[in-house]
């Protein structure tokens, strides 16, 4: 698949410290560079035009090579890849949580950012989570938090303020939800969100704990937190909400279901990614112009804050591929304030890069970016640095034992004071 | 212990009222459809009856088999919220997802490279396995049970489990991101099917017509190949057809060892649909793209139809 | 292993037998060669490394390098003492959530087999009966087992969506239940969703092969238990099972053997949770989640233990002849 003369390897040796700059445009014969991310919307169709400029500035060509779009397979299939030293494959986009699980495989980026000034133009939060022992494990290319949508109509036929607390919501979406089922609106939900048992409820589980000053599971200095009653009662609260406010069924619910009952109007509340906003307000949408986002609410007690669990992706080059300088050149292109203006405008990808949110084209284009400023202010990590090899198992003990309170199974002391024993034995080993 | 023993107990009993209910459940069903062919034109009240009950029978299994997918085609005809509201009649007649899906970087292709990769998988598999089961059920020897337990064994490791191992074999014979790794490595599957599935069938054949074919001096290929083979069709198509559909469907396998857009297959190729973002999912696409591949799998059943069907109608005893 | 060959058609002594038989042999030898080379290649050295994993602490990382340590047993059982004395076992054997996988994953297998079963063959006796419109069914019946299991589950869950799920709306409709079903939500509910969704999607392989059994048999033998009078019931008791016997012997076998190793469709169809997690899913996760290949590879091999447990109790309580002496 890659086609790579003598002459290109010899060159490519020579100007390895100068790689970096973004000056190898001297590059007149190109070398292929593999790119490996996961199809999402026209990710892949617009990718041609997003890589044109730093194609024609380097003669070199970039081929993308798609994968589906679950985060779970693209993790199995690249983890396998990077462990066969995969030569075929220069650049990897890589989420948010998988930095330190794969940064042997990756180069380090450190130098390359800070020559192209990225280190700063970035949020520094994001640039800490892909920062593995002081190494620049991959280079943000956009991001993600998520927002409470609601319904501004049923708020105003009500006379109710958006919640800026946990229990603000529970009230305020049983007494709308009581009001409008008496009206006759028998499908109508107060609040919906992800409560399957995969990644995503490890997202809104972390929210509901840290939001209630109960610590983010895993703390950065390694300590195991997650075993306190704040946790317990924020766990609770949320196991309160199943077949009350949220249907039974959202034991079971991914991004797309909450969406399902929120989009067709059956839901005041909904706790989504940047995502939905486009589909909501979309021509056939019931809820077109009839919803607002805000920042999740706050819990009640000591250290309570808003908290929006991050995510996002970055592109992280491969220590195996064969074209290392070439491929790092690209990500820095992909990283940086052009690229990132371009999926912005044109996928409405979240930059990474803070000045971008100023950018009338950019706002132009998404009017709601400007709602996510507040968002990332209380953006938190999910503890995949202290967790570093074993965050995947982490994450599924915690959402495993998380649904099972949501499900009745288990009260939450019992299941979260299991959940440091097994934490503690993974940690150990 | 005796906890434990005591619950297995319990649920044995379950498991076996269950079982009974069942039956009972399916028996009348079971009684309409084998006295059917007696039944003929009985015009009592009685065969009335078991006459309707018999066709009770055949709607449900085509409403059961049929509504999903019917239901496939009507959300594939809808796009942006309509796909969230339940009908159970079209609503709209929208064929962009069709387009979409057609018009899509190679998924035309994907379908190619799969029907390739499966139709070859099955020959080869179907080759090797008549070859090999003419001798496990034709020709004594000792050690016969143990090699077809042994051949069975291949089959049961979860996929996953074989992955690495295939994927350091398929590097290794040089042949990653090509179709040949897909087809060596759906053999692991395909081929203990087979060989069990020909072998059972190989050995109900009766013993006359063997005889008859030695007695005139035939050697063993040409008794597999003149006598044996037209015999089996029922058998070496529906072993084919299910074999055949196992390679069209797999997805690990297809997933790891192929990276090219142009060389992936039909279930990667749906996956890889997608909506605007991560956590959409582009359910009118996805759904096009099922009836679409569906579509071929059918036309193949029709096209084999009579091959199914083509039993003993003639034959001797059994043995 | 081809020392002791008869010919199958009964031993008749005679010069020219010898002579045949070895011939026979001859052939058998070379008829067999090519499907166990192809198997070997294919299967030999993945099966071995996963058996082999299953003694080290393989991890993704280790897995093509070869640094990874033979532990001996300790992923399958192993022992430390906390601080204060307690001893804590560890390993898959020692693991409640590897033993309620195990006892989620055979009761499943069971009661979908049967059910299978049950509905496969009567499927199977319609398609074998002369009816108009028959080849319209044997193309529907198809249907569920073509569609890709991925795509097949995914449609499932959305069916039965508490809210916008058709199945729900139907039942609601029929006034066969009040409020939504929240099917694959529910811990008691899940399992038989993924019961509904695997009976609808398997029964159809179970038809096909026993249609296939069906086909073998002569129709010469109804024509004469017909003339006979006998009754339709009797035949099917006397005649129709016993010489349906060996392809629903393969039909049961290779569907106990999916069953038990059922991965995607609960991957996709249900939440992780304790009520339908099996064996694969867990292996699974250990082996391209988690990275830990040694855990996961015990957990295959316990897998593929118990399948062989499964088989070799069937082909024993079934009497199945396996090696076809009985029958001659």
């Amino acid at each position: 698949m890659i086609h790579m003369t003598k002459a290109a390897v010899l060159r490519s040796s020579v100007m390895a410290a100068l790689a970096a700059l973004s000056a190898s445009a001297a590059t007149a014969q190109g070398v292929e560079v593999t790119v490996v991310i996961g199809a999402t919307g026209n990710a892949v169709s617009t990718f041609d035009a997003l890589v044109a400029p730093w194609e024609e500035r380097t003669g070199n060509d970039a081929v993308l090579v798609p994968m589906p779009s679950s985060t779970t397979d693209q993790f199995g299939q690249y983890r396998l890849w990077l462990a066969a030293g995969n030569p075929d494959i220069d650049l990897y986009q890589t989420d948010v949580i998988w930095a330190p699980q794969l940064a042997d495989h990756f180069v380090d980026l450190t130098q390359a950012a800070t020559e192209a000034g990225l280190i700063e133009q970035n949020f520094p939060s994001i640039i800490e989570s892909q920062t593995v022992d002081g190494k620049l494990v991959a280079l943000p290319v956009f991001t993600d938090a998520p927002a409470l949508y609601y319904r501004t109509d049923l708020l105003e036929k009500y006379g109710a303020s958006v919640p800026t607390t946990w229990e603000e919501l529970q009230t305020t979406a049983q007494m709308i939800q009581d009001k409008e089922r008496e009206a006759g609106n028998t499908e109508l939900w107060g609040f919906v969100f992800q409560g399957n048992a995969y990644e995503g409820l490890t997202c809104d589980a972390l929210e509901w704990i840290k939001s209630n000053g109960g610590g983010q599971i895993i703390e950065p200095d390694g300590t195991i937190s997650v075993n306190n009653e704040q946790a317990a009662a924020a766990l609770d609260m949320a196991a309160g909400w199943v077949g009350t406010i949220s249907p039974e069924g959202v034991l079971a619910y991914m991004e797309e279901e909450s969406r399902g009952v929120w989009q067709t109007g059956n839901a005041v509340f909904m706790r989504n990614w940047p995502y939905a906003y486009a589909l909501s307000q979309g021509e056939d949408s019931a809820v077109a112009g009839k919803f607002d986002v805000a920042p999740l609410p706050a819990g009640t007690g000591e250290g309570a804050r808003s908290a929006a669990t991050l995510g996002g992706w970055n592109m992280a080059v491969s220590r195996y591929g064969d074209n290392q300088d070439a491929a790092i050149d690209l990500a820095l292109y992909l990283a940086s304030a052009e690229a990132q203006k371009f999926r912005a405008v044109n996928l409405g990808n979240l930059p990474t890069i803070q000045s971008l949110y100023q950018d009338p084209e950019v706002l132009a284009a998404n009017p709601y970016f400007e709602a996510w400023q507040d968002v990332f202010q209380n953006a938190v990590p999910r503890p995949s640095a202290p967790a570093q090899q074993d965050y995947n198992e982490v994450s599924t003990l915690f959402f495993t034992a998380v649904h099972s309170v949501l499900s009745g199974e288990e009260d939450s002391a019992t299941a979260l004071d299991d959940l440091e024993a097994d934490l503690e034995d993974l940690m150990e080993d | 212990m005796i906890e434990f023993a005591g619950s297995l107990l319990l649920n044995l009993a379950y498991f076996a009222a269950f079982l009974a209910v069942t039956s009972l459940v399916v028996f009348p069903f079971y009684y309409a459809v084998l006295s059917s062919a007696d039944r003929g034109e009985d015009r009592t009240g009685a065969g009335l009856f078991w006459n309707i009950m018999f066709w009770l029978v055949v709607v449900l299994i085509c409403l059961i088999a049929i509504f999903p997918f019917y239901y496939a085609i009507l959300t594939s005809l809808e796009t942006g919220t309509a796909i969230f509201r339940v009908n159970y009649l079209p609503e709209s007649f929208d064929l962009r997802n069709y387009e979409s899906v057609l018009g899509g970087r190679s998924f035309v292709r994907s379908v190619l490279n799969s029907v390739f990769i499966a139709a070859t998988t099955v020959i080869f598999a179907l080759f090797l396995a008549v070859t090999a089961s003419y001798a496990l059920a034709r020709v004594r020897f000792r050690g016969r049970g143990l090699l077809l337990m042994t051949i069975l064994a291949v089959s049961m490791f979860p996929q996953i489990a074989v992955l690495s191992g295939l994927f350091e074999l398929i590097n290794w014979l040089g042949i990653y991101n090509t179709p040949w790794a897909l087809i060596l490595s759906y053999t692991i599957f395909t081929l203990p099917f087979t060989v069990w599935v020909l072998t059972t069938f190989m050995r109900d054949l009766p013993v006359e017509i063997e005889e008859a074919a030695i007695v005139d001096g035939a050697t063993p290929w040409v008794i597999i190949s003149k006598v044996f083979l037209p015999l089996l069709w029922p058998a070496l198509v529906t072993t084919g057809l299910l074999a055949f559909i196992g390679a069209w469907n797999e997805f690990l396998f297809a997933l790891t060892f192929t990276v090219d857009e142009t060389k992936r297959t039909v279930p990667v190729a749906i996956a890889l649909l997608s909506g605007a973002s991560e956590q959409e999912i582009p359910w009118g696409p996805i759904m096009a793209a099922s009836v679409i591949v569906t579509v071929p799998l059918i036309v193949l059943v029709l096209v084999f139809q009579r091959k199914i069907v083509a039993g003993l109608t003639a034959g001797g005893v059994k043995g | 292993m081809t020392t002791t060959v008869t010919t199958a058609p009964g031993a008749r002594a005679s010069g020219k037998e010898v002579s045949l038989q070895q011939q026979r042999a001859r052939a058998a030898f070379w008829f067999l060669a090519p499907m166990l080379v192809m198997l070997v290649i294919v299967a030999a050295w993945p099966l071995f490394r996963s058996i082999m994993f299953s003694f080290t602490d393989a991890t993704s990382d280790t897995i093509f390098n070869g640094q990874s340590e033979w532990v001996g047993f300790e992923n399958y059982l192993t022992w430390r003492v906390r601080d204060n004395g307690e001893v804590r076992w560890r390993g898959v054997l020692a693991d409640p959530d590897w033993w309620n996988a195990v006892w989620n994953t055979v009761r499943f297998s069971l009661i979908s087999v049967s059910l299978e079963t049950i509905l496969g063959l009567l499927v199977a006796l319609v398609l074998n009966a002369e009816f108009k419109g028959r080849g319209f069914v044997r193309a529907a019946i198809l249907i569920p087992w073509a569609i890709p299991t991925i795509v097949s589950a995914k449609m499932w869950g959305w069916m039965l969506n508490d809210q916008f799920g058709i199945i729900n709306n139907a039942l609601m409709a029929l006034n066969i239940i009040d409020t939504p079903i929240a099917w694959t939500a529910r811990p008691d509910t899940a399992m038989i969703a993924v019961l509904i969704v695997d009976v609808w999607k398997t029964t159809p392989f179970m038809a096909l092969l026993m249609l296939a059994g069906l086909q073998m048999i002569p129709r010469d033998m109804y024509e004469a238990a017909r003339i006979d009078g006998i009754h339709p019931v009797k035949v099917f008791f006397r005649l129709t099972l016993p010489l349906l016997k060996p392809a629903l012997m393969v039909a049961v076998i290779f569907r106990v053997l999916d069953a038990l190793r059922i991965f995607d469709l609960i991957y996709v169809l249900t939440p992780r949770s304790e009520g339908t997690v099996t064996m694969s899913v867990i292996s699974y996760l250990n082996l391209q989640q988690f990275g830990d290949y040694g855990e996961g590879s015990a957990q295959s091999t316990l897998l593929f233990l118990i399948i062989a447990v499964f088989v070799l109790l069937y082909i024993w309580l079934g009497r199945v002849d396996l090696s076809g002496e009985r029958s001659k």
